[in-house]
């Protein structure tokens, strides 16, 4: 059950982006293992405050691995070593007494750093701009079960729907790709017939966006899908490339 | 005040339409002559942003997250209802209507409700165009179940974590306008007041969280969608940057709060572990469908589950309310539990706790089906408490989930401040004392989708605008309160953090204005918060700078709000001297322990107007009238 654990924590200290940026020490005594990863940056956060020195800036908001504010390197992995996590569902449970952990920001050059451990990430919002929608106004929708979809084909969507946008792929992957997050939500429309009038539009813009905004492309590493908290399969980036691939060739788009 | 609800007149039905009808219309050409102000990205936020721009008014939407993407809509688990009758299990709109004004335990306006019930059916049409992958039956037709309270399946649902998908599909139709130019975006910035010129609503003070500038905005409306104040309690199922500083100061700018007492309290949440907690995890109520809520029949046994026959079990819902069992609404679920743990029959750790079990259900269906339906929450239970239920019972307990309560609208969802309009979890409008599962995805979306587009026309082509732009006085003013506000936090340099006093206040609300009250203790609460907000302003400690990113300045206004509408809540609970919904006091019962509702006395709404700093707020007062209900006592039995 519920024991106490000090670590030795390195946590990456950068005041603002012109800041050079450097890690720093801290150490940390009567961590409870059933806290979160973040609620131990809490402790350390309200410690810091009370000796009078600025708290560690990170993002996070609901806490519950859905709404991927939250997410920093943990000893070299995006949201740390647990499979299908986020980091703030990674509870302390999962470290040793004694352990030294090293916090970082994602580190991309399109995600450049704000403070600590915040980067900006909008450039995943401007990608979602370039077509990562369908067009339909409000009002104009037709009966819903109008539209059949075979279960089978709504489950492999919703596989891909279930992207946070919280960029761990992007940190994980040596190339910093964006290509694990741009296929998730290319699939997602694909494998649906509401999304297939505007699919090959939108593979093109939206692959197009990812390179203009810099990140990097895929080279098969698989790093993406090992670190993705929600588990997105690449199967997702072959979808993409074919879809990429008939639009540039075959659409009146390209 | 006279408070006007502006119900359209015409039977029940046919108000919508004949509302429709009679509402004046704003020519195409003139749309983009128009700027709106959106606050929030939820479903309500967003799907208004989306909605108005595709009309052609010009948009500007404000998060305080770093994308739009995050409002906490996103983590809605259950689902969506709509009143298709897909099922042919015999709903209908005013079927749907009918549940969530009982639910609501007779404390909503039927006007508004039934036009909620109405919309449903759109809603999904809408989702399904935008590409949401709901969940299918074998023929590719939509699937629906059944969600606490309701005795029929009109729920859609998209596994579990519906609210994601609904919240991605309004915020890619938001993208979609920002991409064609009609919305201009700033996410990372905190509203912290509303401006007021000519009485009318006419911009807002904002601060930029990156860089800490205050920056002003000028429009012909705003509209506030930024969600409820349950983490007015610290802990609660709400994201951490959930907060009522936006509603809240919009009443202090004479807007009036309605109800602010009811509170949802949900019944299916993992239960606190620790001091150092900074937030409560829900557990979809969907799995009261399968799930079996039970505690042991003897007080004080500490026996492992799986050594406690059945026999010795209590499946308390089964035996009380033997035709909803499991499934009753949630304030009644949630009392009963803490009802259990209160006669020291609770278990775990804290003995703040009761089971929800699924041995029954994998035996009947197989742990592959109950995996397909509940695959992720089970595994969210798992890495959080580090336990698994298909192994081991589940432990839940209530914890404050939505709020009720928000501020006063009429049929447009106009405030009582000109100009100022409330969608989502920030009005009061349709849920009454309490919330009926997959309801509040339902209610953010119609205001955003289907409500709004039609009434902010009217209003726009029946006033007078005159020209107040950034420079006007009024934007001044309300810049160096703002100011001012900032200055005082960060000057106060005292010995506890943020959170500390964040914590305390929490806690008076939970033990004295939580699940039950009673009028003693409430008393005590507002004493004891108004001692705490005197301690605060004297002894608070926020480091760093105002130009600057510093998430504890962002935290301490935050607090400072709630440090005053924790005592509105008070106030507005001791006033309402009756038990209804959510809001149960104890001298109010029936003898089976369920609320004991007055009809006769306050079978209405309270609307609180802000009287000035330290004074006592103006009540006042909307009756309900009730024309196609019969007022009833609730029976789940």
């Amino acid at each position: 059950m519920s024991t106490s654990i000090s670590l030795t924590l390195k946590i990456w200290r950068q005041s603002n982006p012109a800041d050079k940026g450097r890690f720093k020490n801290y150490t940390v005594k009567d961590i409870s293992t059933d806290m979160s990863f973040l609620e131990m940056l809490d402790v350390v956060n309200e410690q810091l405050t009370l000796a009078g020195e600025e708290p560690v800036a990170f993002d996070h908001d609901c806490r519950e691995g859905i709404c991927g504010s939250c997410g920093t390197m943990v000893n070299g992995r995006a949201h740390g070593q647990l499979k299908g996590t986020t980091l703030c569902q990674l509870h302390m449970r999962h470290f040793k007494d004694g352990d030294t952990i090293v916090i970082e920001p994602f580190r991309a050059r399109a995600f450049p750093v704000i403070k600590d451990l915040v980067v900006d990430r909008s450039a995943f919002d401007r990608i979602i701009q370039a077509g990562g929608f369908i067009s339909v106004n409000t009002g104009s929708a037709p009966e819903a079960n109008t539209l059949l979809v075979p279960p089978h084909n709504a489950e492999k969507a919703m596989d891909a729907a279930a992207c946070i946008g919280c960029g761990g792929c992007v940190a994980a992957c040596p190339n910093a790709s964006a290509m694990l997050f741009v296929s998730a939500k290319v699939s997602q429309f694909a494998l649906l017939p509401q999304g297939r009038p505007e699919a090959a539009r939108r593979a093109l813009g939206m692959v197009r966006s990812m390179d203009t905004c810099g990140f990097g492309n895929c080279s098969n590493h698989r790093e993406c899908e090992k670190s993705c908290p929600k588990e997105i399969a690449i199967v997702n980036i072959a979808r993409l490339n074919r879809e990429y691939v008939k639009a540039s060739f075959a659409s009146p788009e390209s | 005040m006279r408070l006007d609800a502006k119900i359209p007149a015409g039977p029940l039905p046919q108000k919508w339409d004949l509302y429709r009808f009679e509402t004046k219309l704003v020519n195409p050409a003139n749309k983009r002559k128009y700027d709106i102000i959106v606050v929030g990205t939820g479903l309500a936020g967003a799907s208004a942003s989306a909605s108005l721009a595709e009309l052609g008014y010009n948009v500007k939407t404000f998060c305080i997250q770093d994308s739009p993407r995050r409002a906490h809509s996103i983590a809605a688990q259950g689902g969506i209802n709509a009143a298709k009758n897909y099922p042919n299990d015999g709903d209908s709109v005013f079927r749907l209507f009918y549940d969530t004004i009982k639910g609501g335990d007779f404390r909503a306006r039927e006007a508004n409700v039934y036009r909620l019930a109405q919309v449903s059916n759109a809603i999904i049409d809408q989702c399904v165009a935008q590409g949401i992958p709901f969940a299918r039956e074998y023929g590719g037709l939509l699937a629906n179940r059944s969600f606490g309270g309701a005795q029929l399946s009109r729920t859609f649902y998209a596994r579990g974590q519906t609210g994601q998908q609904l919240l991605l599909g309004a915020y890619s139709a938001l993208m979609r306008q920002v991409a064609a130019g009609k919305v201009n975006m700033f996410p990372r910035r905190e509203m912290l007041d509303i401006v007021v010129a000519n009485g009318q609503a006419r911009g807002i003070v904002t601060r930029n969280l990156v860089s800490g500038e205050i920056e002003r905005h000028a429009a012909h409306a705003v509209l506030l969608c930024t969600g409820g104040y349950g983490n007015v309690y610290f802990l609660s199922t709400n994201a951490k940057a959930c907060n009522v500083t936006a509603t809240y100061r919009a009443y202090k700018r004479g807007a009036f709060f309605a109800n602010p007492c009811f509170t949802q309290i949900h019944p299916t949440c993992i239960p606190v572990h620790g001091s150092y907690q900074s937030k409560l995890t829900l557990m979809s109520e969907s799995l009261r469908n399968d799930g079996r809520v039970w505690v042991p029949k003897n007080a004080g046994d500490k026996r492992p589950p799986s050594q406690i026959p059945e026999s010795e079990r209590d499946y308390f819902l089964e035996r009380k309310y033997p035709s909803f069992g499991n499934l009753v609404p949630r304030d009644v679920a949630s009392r009963n539990s803490k009802e259990q743990c209160d006669q020291g029959k609770g278990v775990g750790a804290t003995g703040l706790a009761v089971y929800l079990d699924f041995a029954d259900a994998i035996t009947r269906d197989g742990r592959a089906s109950i995996e397909k339906k509940y695959g992720n929450l089970f595994q969210m239970y798992d890495k959080i408490s580090g336990q698994d239920p298909y192994q081991t019972p589940m432990m839940i307990y209530p914890a404050v989930h939505y709020t009720m309560g928000g501020l006063w609208v009429d049929y447009n969802l106009m405030s009582t401040l000109d100009g100022l309009f409330v969608l989502g979890e920030a009005n009061f409008s349709d849920h009454g004392a309490n919330r009926l599962g997959a309801s509040a995805l339902m209610q953010g979306l119609a205001d955003g989708y289907c409500v709004i587009p039609y009434t902010i026309g009217g209003y726009l082509a029946g006033s007078r605008f005159e020209g107040v732009g950034t420079d006007h006085a009024a934007f001044a003013d309300t810049e160096r309160k703002v100011r001012d506000q900032i200055q005082k936090l960060l000057s106060v340099r005292g010995k506890r953090t943020v959170d500390d006093f964040h914590r305390q206040l929490g806690l008076i609300l939970w033990d004295h204005c939580g699940m039950s009250r009673n009028n003693a203790g409430l008393e005590k609460a507002r004493t004891l918060i108004q001692e705490l907000r005197e301690e605060f302003w004297k002894n608070v400690l926020v480091p760093g700078t105002e130009s600057d990113f510093n998430q504890s300045l962002e935290k301490a206004g935050r607090v400072a709000d709630f440090l005053e509408f924790g005592e509105l809540m008070v106030i507005d609970a001791l006033a309402r001297q009756e038990s209804c919904g959510g809001h149960f006091n104890e001298a109010y019962q029936t003898e089976e322990n369920e609320a004991r509702r007055d009809d006769a006395n306050f079978c209405h709404v309270a609307a609180w107007e802000f009287a000035g700093d330290g004074k006592d707020p103006n009540f006042h007062k909307e009756p309900l009238v009730f024309e196609n209900v019969h007022l009833s006592q609730r029976s789940y039995k």
